[in-house]
């Protein structure tokens, strides 16, 4: 069997490049791509941690899916954010919307 | 209280509240309004004449019945101090009464005079104040029920004849003439308020009533002693009061204020020597004559110290003003002695026990020198309108510069008499008045107000002479100089002014051109063949107002008289004398009448008109001309003549005897005390602030400053770098959450180790 030490270099990398994509990508939608992979690094922690530590309850599951949920209502949330800023500034590039500075 | 403001207990108190309250009214509110605050003063001056009346007239009905030493009056307390209570109030008795019959009227006519005299003046509402608040403040002297508001009313006219002698302050002469007045009056003063606190120590009060009208209290301040003068207090305190007069009533040797005092404007000329003032220095004298003869029995030849002192000053003071009246050529300044020798008539009278004559001839004299005055206000300005007509026909004449500051021998040319001349065809009204004004000071026999009052004085000092009392003998041959003198002076200033041909241009288009006067102006002048002459009908109306005092007057100057003619003399005493028996019951003991004697009465008109007719002679007779000298001026010889120009060195003498040393000590003083002692201390006091100062200053701008303003700064400082932090770049956020994230996860793990 794999062990746990994998599963959680393998979410780390995930994590990793996604906090990596968020921080240096401009394109709003590659940020909420970036997001998207983070959050995939946390259920691969939740999952795996689950299936090791405590596999006789649902927990885990239960808290993975709840994420994916989330996770879903967060992309349609800031997909239209992000749409709505494309009509209004014709850009989706991040450092060009700083309307919330002020 | 229930005051019925009409009794004559608070009448006096309307009386002078008037001409005050018109005062503060000019001062506050009509000072941009020349006719309103003329209105206003002469309203409030003529509202006080009514009352006068009117409390004159209930004076009268009641002097049988209820006044004899029983006075009318109120009074309100002033002040507690300490064992007793001053308490100011009015007091009506028939000398105030006799007072109040000459005062207010004088004042009135001097008022509307005023008016006129003043046309056109910048400092016309201003002039109208003063002369309102000096008429209120002679009516608060003469009504005064004690001494000290008395004396109140006494500095408050010294201020009051200081701002109007120095009326004109742009000229040097003027204001200096306003110092030397105030200063001159103001060394008497100091020394009558020494009297006055002596009084109040000995008696316990100032009250006339309580002082006056009280044997005890007399007979008490007989009693107390002193080391100097005469040993008792009355004498002492007597003799400080002298004293006051003399400087008030410009008797010798105070007297050199008074013949300055003719810089002011000649309507203050008139108010100082007629209805304030002067008057209020001899009116003193006279209610203070119980006082000043306590102890005395002069009925026989038995005098009081005061009374010596008055009989000493005042005779002087008669001759000495009389003798350099003559030698005078400014047409104010000759009346000027004549009223410093006529008020010597009354000082002296007093000073021998005549008080209903000084009383008498105070009243009388009033009158006919305030037009005198007056008039002579005229014929100056006469002269000057006939100086500028002269100049509009081209006529020049070079008239000397008037110099810088005061001095005793100039004369301004529209004042001189010698330029003058024939005015007589020029200003009829004036020319004639001024005659019957003139007539009466030289005391013209018989019909003339003067001459009633000063054969009075005279026959009062006759009667003494033939007691065989020195001092009586001393002032009636001092008297009857001066009254030949005076007789004579006027005669000169008379005929110089008036009568021959016009020595100058300037006399010759004299006028002034009152409709009245054109009137009589083109009789004479087609008579006598003189140019018309143009007016305006400004003038007209200014002159108008000129005029009328001076006939009013005149009518007083000839019948003022009557009314204290000798019971036993033919024909004219059949009125039997009602100023006798008027004011005589004012003091204690009543003065007794004389018996009538001729040979007075017949040296008094001898001696009148003598004196007028040498006058006549030496200037009537053949008018001068203008290249002729004065036949005076060389019968006296050039010395003498000098001598009287200046004054005889006077002036001089306390400038370089008084005023030059005072001078000096100040000069040193300022040098020796300001300049070096205080100003060193001062300037010690300067530095020690100065460093001080500077050592806080620092302080304040390094620690205060630095403290202060630093946190501020520091604040703003820090405000400034985190609002760089705040880019707006979500990106750079999670840049710092996730840095925040790693440092604190790090701090947490070395933690957990």
């Amino acid at each position: 069997m794999v062990p746990l030490w994998m599963f959680l270099v393998v979410s780390a990398a995930l994590f990793s490049t996604g906090l990596y994509g968020v921080l240096a990508r401009r394109n709003a939608i590659a940020i909420l791509m970036s997001i998207e992979l983070m959050l995939n690094a946390a259920l691969i922690n939740i999952v795996a941690f689950w299936r090791y530590q405590a596999p006789e309850n649902v927990g885990g599951q239960v808290f993975a899916a709840f994420v994916f949920v989330v996770a879903a209502a967060e992309t349609a949330v800031g997909l239209a954010l992000i749409i709505l800023i494309y009509r209004r500034h014709q850009s989706v590039i991040a450092e060009d919307v700083n309307v919330l500075k002020w | 209280m229930d005051i019925n403001w009409f009794s004559a207990d608070y009448l006096p108190w309307l009386i002078l509240f008037f001409p005050l309250l018109s005062f503060l009214i000019i001062v506050l509110f009509t000072t941009h309004n020349k006719t309103l605050s003329g209105l206003v003063a002469l309203g409030g001056i003529g509202l006080s004449w009514v009352l006068s009346m009117i409390e004159f007239v209930k004076v009268v009905w009641a002097s049988d019945a209820e006044l004899g030493h029983e006075v009318f009056g109120s009074s309100f307390k002033w002040l507690d101090v300490g064992l007793t209570t001053v308490r100011m109030g009015v007091l009506v008795d028939p000398l105030t009464a006799y007072m109040l019959l000459m005062v207010p009227l004088a004042c009135v006519l001097i008022f509307v005079y005023s008016m006129g005299y003043l046309r056109g003046d910048p400092y016309y509402s201003r002039f109208f104040a003063y002369l309102s608040l000096f008429a209120g403040a002679m009516l608060t002297l003469v009504l005064a029920d004690n001494l000290l508001l008395l004396f109140i009313g006494w500095e408050v006219m010294g201020f009051c004849s200081y701002s109007l002698i120095g009326f004109w302050f742009q000229k040097k002469s003027a204001y200096e003439a306003g110092v030397k007045a105030f200063m001159t009056t103001r060394v008497a003063d100091v020394l009558m308020l020494v009297g006055i606190g002596y009084l109040f120590a000995v008696a316990g009060t100032l009250n006339f009533r309580e002082i006056l009208y009280n044997e005890e209290a007399l007979h008490h301040l007989l009693e107390v002693s002193t080391p100097i003068i005469g040993g008792s207090a009355a004498a002492l305190i007597g003799v400080l009061l002298v004293i006051g007069t003399i400087g008030k009533s410009a008797q010798f040797p105070l007297h050199v204020w008074l013949p300055d005092a003719m810089e002011g404007p000649t309507p203050v000329s008139a108010m100082i020597h007629a209805a304030a003032m002067v008057s209020a220095g001899v009116y003193m004298v006279i209610r203070m004559f119980p006082l000043l003869s306590a102890g005395a029995d002069f009925h026989h030849g038995d005098f009081s110290t005061p009374m010596v002192l008055m009989a000493l000053v005042g005779g002087t003071t008669a001759l000495g003003a009389s003798i350099l009246a003559v030698g005078q050529n400014d047409i104010k300044r000759i009346l000027a002695y004549s009223t410093i020798s006529q008020l010597g008539f009354m000082v002296a009278a007093l000073g021998i026990g005549a008080w209903v004559a000084a009383a008498f001839h105070l009243i009388n004299h009033a009158f006919f020198k305030a037009l005198l005055f007056m008039a002579s206000g005229v014929v100056i300005h006469a002269m000057e309108h006939g100086e500028h007509h002269a100049h509009e026909l081209g006529a020049h004449e070079h008239l000397p510069d008037p110099p810088d500051g005061l001095q005793a021998d100039y004369v301004a040319p529209a004042n001189d008499v010698r330029r003058m001349g024939g005015l007589l065809d020029r200003i009829p009204v004036t020319a004639i008045t001024m005659a019957i004004g003139g007539l009466s000071l030289a005391g013209f026999p018989l019909l003339t107000a003067g001459f009633w009052s000063k054969d009075e004085i005279i026959a009062d000092a006759w009667h003494g002479t033939t007691e065989g009392f020195p001092l009586a003998l001393f002032v009636l041959v001092m008297l009857v100089l001066a009254a030949f003198l005076t007789a004579f002076y006027t005669a000169r200033m008379w005929f110089l002014a008036f009568w021959g041909a016009p020595r100058t241009e300037s006399a010759r288009y004299a006028g002034i051109g009152s409709f009245r006067n054109r009137w009589v102006h083109s009789r004479w002048a087609a008579a006598r063949r003189l140019e018309d002459e143009a007016v305006s009908p400004q003038d007209s109306t200014s002159f108008r107002l000129m005029e009328l005092p001076l006939i009013v007057l005149a009518f007083f100057a000839i019948f003022a008289g009557f009314i204290g003619v000798h019971e036993d003399f033919p024909l004219f005493g059949l009125l039997n004398n009602p100023l006798h028996h008027f004011i005589a019951p004012t003091l204690l003991e009543e003065p007794r009448t004389l018996a009538l004697d001729g040979l007075p009465v017949l040296v008094s008109i001898l001696i009148a008109l003598g004196g007028l007719t040498l006058g006549w002679w030496l200037y009537g007779q053949r008018a001068l001309a203008a290249e002729d000298d004065d036949p005076t001026e060389q019968a006296l010889g050039p010395g003498l003549w000098t001598a009287l120009q200046n004054r005889f060195y006077f002036d001089a003498f306390y400038r370089r005897y008084m005023v030059q040393p005072v001078e000096r000590f100040a000069v040193v003083m300022v040098q020796a005390v300001d300049k070096e002692t205080i100003d060193g201390i001062l300037d010690i006091f300067a530095e020690i602030a100065t460093v001080t100062g500077e050592f806080f200053k620092r302080f304040n701008s390094v620690v205060i400053d630095g403290v202060g303003d630093g946190i501020p700064r520091a604040i703003a400082r820090g405000a400034r770098e985190f609002r760089e932090i705040q880019s707006g770049r979500i990106q750079q956020y999670l840049l710092y959450v996730v840095i925040a994230l790693l440092v604190i996860s790090t701090l947490l793990l070395y933690q957990a180790r």
